[in-house]
């Protein structure tokens, strides 16, 4: 080989590869800037920003707890809801359903993917609150003296957030479980049949074989819901209070951030503000690089199985 | 009383039902989310929307002709700093797939896809923002830019690892370097789906907001500047939103059926490229 040539296929690989690198220090950059920019509210507050339920900016207090519970409460309730629906899916397209709705059945749920999350919020406030209030209000007494749908029903609030968000996941959910599922070797399932089992016993036997890739669909779907922002913060209620109602307005960390960041005048609300964005970044970076370690693990066994399984039926 | 065959036939059937069940019921928020953007949004859409400024509170009528100008340039600069980043670090993951190098970058990208929105908008303040005391076009771009590059990137990965490898050891085996391999005979080949890809994305793009809240910001007037703050149809219809006022609610209905309906032109153009693409593959 020429000299040249393979002193170009160095400077390609070095080239190309440059911009691969500068993919990894944007992540890299993204976790410095934040953390030196948060500095100021780590030194004064320490862990107790995180202990403390008083969020009062003017008076100078800051305490983040309303915030990271109702991230991760509503994230949770939204899952609850979200994962038996979106697996249900996933196994009617990928499983029960005609060859023919399958495409426009992947379509229509990629496009619920799709549709801007302010859409939502919007549609949230004055079409999805509206009913959630009538909801809250027909409930009977007896139910209201729970504390779980304690406080007024204003339809704003934390049972809001959970629908909204449960609606904005399931198709991530259901579409990376799909892809899951579809790498379940068809032995799996024939083999079921092969010993008499019904459809549900065969769906669930290839279900438990792709166990793994679900639970990583899932994680995934929770780090999406952690972060998602316009929607939550147009339905929640914006209210800095620990509560366990459904009913009660809270607030989450992307929704304080997307509030109170723009008028934020003072520099320790700022930093404060900033701590919270990198808490958030944080937490939605392990979800989501360990729910790829589990779909990616799943993939890998699935080659490792599913060879030789193919090897004999093409013999 | 049930045989436990019947038993197992019928617990069989509800399942089916359940995921039937579940498919239904992801629809009908779909469609009333689609009925209402429409049936509302249409009431205020007409040719003013496009072409007017807003008016003042109180007075009825006028159009969102800035906003829709400042989410055009937004997305374009987006698509200017993310296509040529996205591009070639695909490039670099799908020449070098094996690598543990091209592992990381895989890796970084995925994380990168996976950072909230307003963690992405926190970033491009603190970068773009602060260092010139001054909401941007130019902040609000690179922060949609840094969204979008990601996307861009596992695209590119993905579609170039479907050009057959016989292609590229042809060229190869001509003389050519790699660098002329893959640009004249792979990346050409994998050309239009990398477009619709890029069309796709920048369609997701033009609907965020919350990166854009401080780093773009709002802006009443109509700007062209790189330098000033600018207006987006999503922040403007968040503000509209979030607003008392009937008239203003009307409009954000408006700008909503504007931002649907970019989403869902962008997603049937490229559900039948992709159509005709995998068509063309058949044959060939």
């Amino acid at each position: 080989m020429p000299k040249s040539r393979s002193r170009s296929d160095t400077a390609f690989r070095i080239g190309t590869g440059a911009f691969g690198f500068l993919l990894i220090a944007l992540v890299a950059g993204i976790g410095i800037v934040l953390a030196i920019e948060s500095m100021a509210s780590i030194q004064k507050f320490g862990l107790n920003f995180w202990r403390t339920e008083i969020w009062d900016p003017v008076a100078g207090e800051f305490g983040a707890l309303p915030f990271i519970w109702g991230t991760l409460y509503s994230s949770v309730l939204a899952l609850l809801i979200a994962t038996p629906i979106a697996l249900g899916i996933a196994i009617f397209i990928s499983e029960l359903c005609p060859a023919a709705l399958r495409q426009p059945l992947v379509f229509v749920t990629e496009l619920l993917a799709a549709i801007p999350s302010i859409v939502y919020g919007l549609w949230g406030i004055f079409v999805m609150v509206p009913a959630v209030r009538v909801l809250e209000t027909s409930l009977p007494d007896a139910m209201r003296k729970l504390p779980l749908f304690s406080g007024p029903p204003l339809g704003l609030g934390m049972l809001s957030a959970a629908l909204i968000l449960a609606i904005m996941v399931i198709p991530f959910i259901s579409s990376i479980s799909r892809e899951v599922l579809k790498s379940v070797p068809p032995a799996q399932r024939e083999g079921a049949y092969a010993l008499g089992a019904t459809r549900f016993e065969a769906i669930r036997a290839a279900v438990f074989y792709a166990r793994t890739g679900i639970i990583g669909a899932v994680m995934l779907g929770f780090g999406r819901a952690l972060g998602e922002t316009m929607a939550v913060t147009m339905v929640i209620g914006n209210n800095p209070k620990v509560a366990l109602s459904l009913f009660a307005p809270q607030y989450t960390m992307a929704a304080v951030v997307a509030n109170e960041f723009a008028e934020a005048a003072d520099k320790l609300y700022l930093s404060a503000l900033v701590e919270i964005g990198l808490v958030l970044f944080i937490i939605t970076l392990i979800i989501n690089s360990f729910s790829r370690l589990l779909i990616w693990s799943m993939a890998r066994t699935e080659t490792v199985t599913a060879e030789p399984i193919d090897a004999e039926a093409a013999a | 009383m049930m045989t436990p065959t019947g038993r197992r036939k019928l617990l069989s059937s509800l399942f089916v039902a359940f995921c039937a069940g579940a498919v239904l019921l992801a629809l009908i928020p779909l469609a009333l989310i689609l009925f209402f953007v429409v049936s509302r949004g249409i009431l205020s859409l007409n040719l003013a929307f496009f072409t007017h400024m807003p008016t003042p509170v109180g007075e009825a009528g006028g159009g969102m002709a800035n906003s829709i100008v400042g989410t055009l340039m937004l997305s374009g600069l987006a698509a200017l700093m993310a296509v040529p980043i996205g591009v070639i670090s695909g490039i670099y993951m799908s020449e070098y797939a094996g690598s543990r190098f091209a592992a990381a970058v895989r890796f970084a990208a995925d994380t990168l896809n996976g950072v909230p929105s307003i963690v992405i908008g926190l970033f491009a303040y603190v970068v773009a923002v602060l260092p010139f005391q001054q909401f941007s076009a130019f902040a609000g771009g690179f922060a949609l830019g840094l969204m979008m590059i990601p996307i861009i990137a596992r695209t590119t990965e993905e579609l170039l690892l479907l050009v057959p490898g016989t292609m590229r050891e042809g060229a190869l085996a001509l003389g050519a370097t790699r660098a002329r391999a893959v640009f004249s005979v792979v990346l050409p080949a994998a050309l239009p789906g990398i477009v619709t890809g890029a069309v796709l994305a920048l369609a997701r793009i033009a609907g965020e907001t919350a990166p854009l809240l401080f780093t773009a910001f709002n802006n009443r007037f109509f700007s062209t500047s790189l330098r000033q703050p600018i207006s987006s149809l999503t922040v403007q219809v968040y503000t509209y939103a979030t607003g008392p006022y009937e008239d203003w609610h009307r409009q954000a209905w408006a700008g909503a059926l504007v931002l649907v309906s970019i989403v869902l032109i962008c997603s049937l153009l490229a559900r039948l490229a992709t159509r005709r693409l995998e068509r063309m593959h058949a044959r060939g």
